[in-house]
């Protein structure tokens, strides 16, 4: 249980099914659920090294910025998402190419 | 106790990685949502092993409270929820593997070949001292957030108010 390497498991094991999701997934809150999976992955790294390096918190300040930003990010991009469906009645993300010329 | 306290680590890293691969695998978005609740939970409970009170509440309150909501929010506003086509299809699944297991393995690599060095101190309440190195060695980067906050807040109502008004 004490173990550093179960944790870094985890973390990469979150990371891995985030990405996983960023690519392949088409629905854009699909694909924001996977970027919350990635910084948590983050955020729980930050921790991990931080607990077992003789319990120094800087770690712990760097994941709570972590969550702060992504509490941020998940209102802009929510709002970005509404925005799109009034525009095209979609949440898919390969619809949403207004910028496209 | 220590047996009891190992088993229930166990059950909350199979609950973290299981409704983790749910959240990325179920075709129904509102599945996934509610499975991204059990995984936050159980990261949060991952925090309390590693020592992490003050950082296990707040991931409560902000992830499971706050971002989770807005999520929940954001499904019922940008899809018809009644309706049975609300499945989702995914694209490029087998190109996609490639670099999950390619960056999978880089990452395994590096976990288990690196010699850790590691030191744990004892349990103790990290509240306050997290307080004291906000106000004083993190302090720049902690007004930075609170400005990126209330940026965050304005634009994104603004955001979804703009084109309200041209209905």
């Amino acid at each position: 249980m004490y173990n550093l390497t179960i944790y870094l498991m985890v973390s990469a094991v979150l990371f891995l099914l985030g990405l996983f999701a960023v690519m392949t997934r088409k629905n854009a809150i699909s694909v924001l659920m996977g970027i919350e999976l990635i910084l948590n992955a983050s955020a729980l790294n930050f921790v991990t090294f931080s607990h077992f390096s003789s319990g120094n918190l800087n770690g712990q300040v760097a994941a709570l910025f972590v969550i702060i930003i992504a509490a941020a990010e998940a209102a802009v991009a929510l709002a970005i998402f509404l925005n799109i469906f009034r525009i095209k009645a979609t949440s898919q993300v390969d619809k949403a190419d207004l910028l496209q010329g | 106790m220590q047996l009891l306290s190992e088993l229930i680590f166990w059950c909350f890293v199979v609950l973290t990685v299981g409704s983790a691969i749910v959240v990325v695998f179920h075709s129904r978005v509102i599945y996934s949502v509610f499975a991204l609740l059990f995984t936050l939970f159980g990261v949060a409970a991952l925090y309390v092993y590693l020592a992490a009170d003050f950082l296990a509440a707040s991931q409560l309150l902000i992830y499971v409270g706050g971002i989770l909501t807005l999520i929940i929010f954001g499904v019922f506003l940008t899809s018809k929820v009644m309706s049975l086509n609300i499945a989702e299809q995914s694209h490029q699944r087998w190109l996609a593997v490639i670099p999950i297991v390619l960056v999978g393995a880089g990452l395994l690599m590096l976990i288990l070949t690196t010699p850790w060095e590691i030191k744990i101190s004892a349990v103790r309440p990290t509240t306050q001292e997290l307080g004291q190195l906000l106000l004083t060695d993190y302090l720049v980067s902690f007004e930075a957030a609170s400005i990126l906050l209330l940026s965050a807040l304005i634009g994104a109502m603004r955001l979804a108010r703009f084109f309200r008004t041209e209905d």
